[in-house]
């Protein structure tokens, strides 16, 4: 499966031998097992997202998940809770000072749809697919810690899934939205623009 | 975005010296604000000379939306507000309606809605202090009240189905009877609770360090307390003996015995071990309340899901994990409420913000959120 597994038999042989592997099968082993997540907590999925990190019985350390507040040290933003129209700015903000490569999850339904807030609400944004691109959705209002736990291990395998090329889809470019316009015009950049 | 200089400017100290001001920006995303709250403090060196709350960053117009919902619609909303106190939202919310469209909700759920209203007070208070804690790096007291935490959320699950935004508490009574065996397992858990308090108590208001950083930080005068308008353990950790489940009673709490704690100093020590030593209260009012528990219906039997009283208005108010918690409805005859306006004590505690932090350090600003315990859902609703 995973290319460690072939380290192990080869080393068995003696010192000296040689894996043969692509590039892509050894970065995206790297990346899957080590997800620092920068908890974007807002308002009430917040609490079941404190609840799924290594504070209590739902112990996500286990998966290499680790609770990062700095978003230049994270590779995850898990969006838990309501993202208002004064907020996102700064979740945008947020979003690109994360290095790349960086995955999204959204966690509940404000951040899926707008939910609750999804009718006769004048500041709320419906959903944060809006403005970023957006990995795994987790429904819920608020959803379970076992989901969390489990839309991590979705984002697991499909991060071991990835190229690491430069045209890969989390090199994106966003922009706010104007007045008037409900969707941000979130177009794949250029290849080689990233080295 | 977290924590950032703005900007730099020479201004000259009341000494006549010159000196460099920092306006440095925290939130709102900070793992300290407990929420999306944002403060602009102003340094001198490292002491805060001016700090600005900046709130707003989750205002989701839930005070409007309850203008579009029937009475029992507005229910789930009231969940949002207070996140870490759900059940306080729920209560109040209801005891306005009842008052509005004079429903008598029956004796059983009166104790029902006691019972939970005290658990909640226990999970809302050991989520407070430990996240308090752990924002001075203390991040062990906050394992172990988390923990607390979640065995009351997992009791809460079992009587109503959700961990978090339960919409338990209806007008006329609660949505549903209590499971067999129920009782049984509360009783288990404030008899554990009891013996974890101790330990907490042990472990961290004993603890040197944590005294020498909690103690005569953020102190509130008591008279202060009371012109700030100030509720709950903030108003009670300066002093104030007030507390509504006491002086002015509602439900059916004067049926119960239980002291209300009240601290000296005023500072974040105070505060926080104040929260503490309710926790033992709850404990009690919960045993004490399973007790005199009686039989009989948990709502109002054949009350219509439709509910439409006259046009009036109505204001009642509950004494939540933070303090003071008014809710004042207007209703123009129609199934809808014309106006549902929360008094929520997170935002007037929070205004002490400005006041308390001024003469601290920057890494002292945390102290002074956590003391205050806000909760950003009620602040901004």
């Amino acid at each position: 499966m995973a290319i460690v597994d072939r380290v192990g038999s080869a080393l068995e042989h003696g010192p000296g031998r040689v894996v043969l592997s692509s590039l892509d099968a050894l970065f995206d082993w790297a990346r899957s097992h080590s997800q620092w997540v920068m908890p974007m907590g807002t308002a009430c999925c917040a609490m079941e997202m404190i609840a799924s990190f290594p504070f209590t019985k739902f112990d996500s350390d286990r998966h290499g998940v680790i609770p990062q507040a700095d978003p230049r040290h994270a590779d995850v933003m898990v969006v838990a809770g309501t993202i208002t129209r004064k907020m996102q700015p700064a979740v945008i903000r947020l979003y690109e000072q994360m290095p790349d490569p960086k995955w999204v999850i959204a966690m509940g339904n404000c951040t899926v749809s707008g939910g609750i807030f999804y009718y006769d609400t004048y500041s709320v944004v419906r959903g944060v697919d809006e403005f970023l691109p957006v990995d795994v959705y987790i429904a819920g209002c608020p959803p379970r810690p076992e989901a969390v736990q489990d839309a991590l291990m979705q984002l697991r395998e499909k991060i071991r899934q990835e190229s690491i090329g430069p045209n890969t889809r989390h090199v994106r470019k966003l922009t706010l939205p104007g007045p008037g316009e409900s969707r941000a015009s979130v177009e794949p950049s250029e290849p080689g623009e990233v080295g | 975005m977290s924590l950032q200089i703005e900007e730099q400017r020479q201004t000259e100290g009341p000494d006549g010296r010159p000196r460099q001001e920092l306006v440095v920006n925290v939130g709102p995303s900070h793992p300290s604000t407990h929420g999306v709250g944002r403060v602009v403090v102003h340094l001198d060196g490292e002491v805060i000379t001016k700090a600005d709350m900046i709130i707003g960053y989750l205002h989701r117009g839930i005070e409007k939306m309850c203008e579009n919902r029937t009475y029992l619609q507005v229910v789930p909303l009231t969940d949002r507000l207070d996140y870490v106190g759900s059940m306080y939202s729920n209560w109040a919310y209801c005891r306005a309606v009842e008052r509005l469209a004079a429903i008598r909700v029956p004796e059983r759920a009166e104790y029902i809605r006691v019972i939970v209203a005290e658990m909640q007070r226990i999970a809302s208070h050991m989520m407070s202090i430990g996240s308090a804690a752990a924002d001075t790096a203390a991040a062990t007291l906050f394992i172990y009240s988390f923990d607390e935490r979640e065995r009351i959320i997992e009791l809460f699950e079992e009587l109503c189905g959700a961990r978090l935004t339960y919409n338990y508490v209806r007008p006329g009574g609660v949505a549903f009877d209590l499971p067999e065996g129920w009782t049984d397992s509360v009783l288990e858990f404030t008899k554990a609770h009891r013996k974890a308090l101790d330990l907490m108590d042990r472990m961290y208001f004993g603890n040197v360090i944590a005294r020498g950083r909690l103690k005569g930080v953020a102190v509130l005068g008591r008279d202060d307390a009371v012109a700030w308008g100030a509720s709950g353990p903030v108003a009670r950790g300066s002093g104030v003996d007030w507390d509504l489940r006491k002086h002015d009673s509602y439900s059916v709490y004067p049926r119960f015995d239980f002291n209300v704690p009240i601290g000296e100093n005023g500072d974040a020590y105070d505060r926080a071990r104040t929260r503490l030593l309710e926790c033992y209260e709850s404990c009690s009012i919960i045993e004490q309340a399973i007790e005199q528990m009686p039989t009989g219906p948990h709502k109002v039997e054949g009350q219509p899901r439709l509910i439409m009283p006259r046009a009036g208005d109505a204001y009642d108010h509950i004494e939540s994990a933070r303090g003071s918690l008014g809710v004042y409805i207007v209703a123009d005859g129609s199934p809808r409420p014309y106006r549902v306006k929360f008094r929520s004590p997170a935002f007037c505690n929070l205004a002490l913000v400005p006041k308390l932090a001024v003469g601290h350090t920057l890494s002292d600003l945390v102290v002074v959120l956590g003391s205050l315990d806000p909760v950003f859902g009620e602040v901004d609703r």
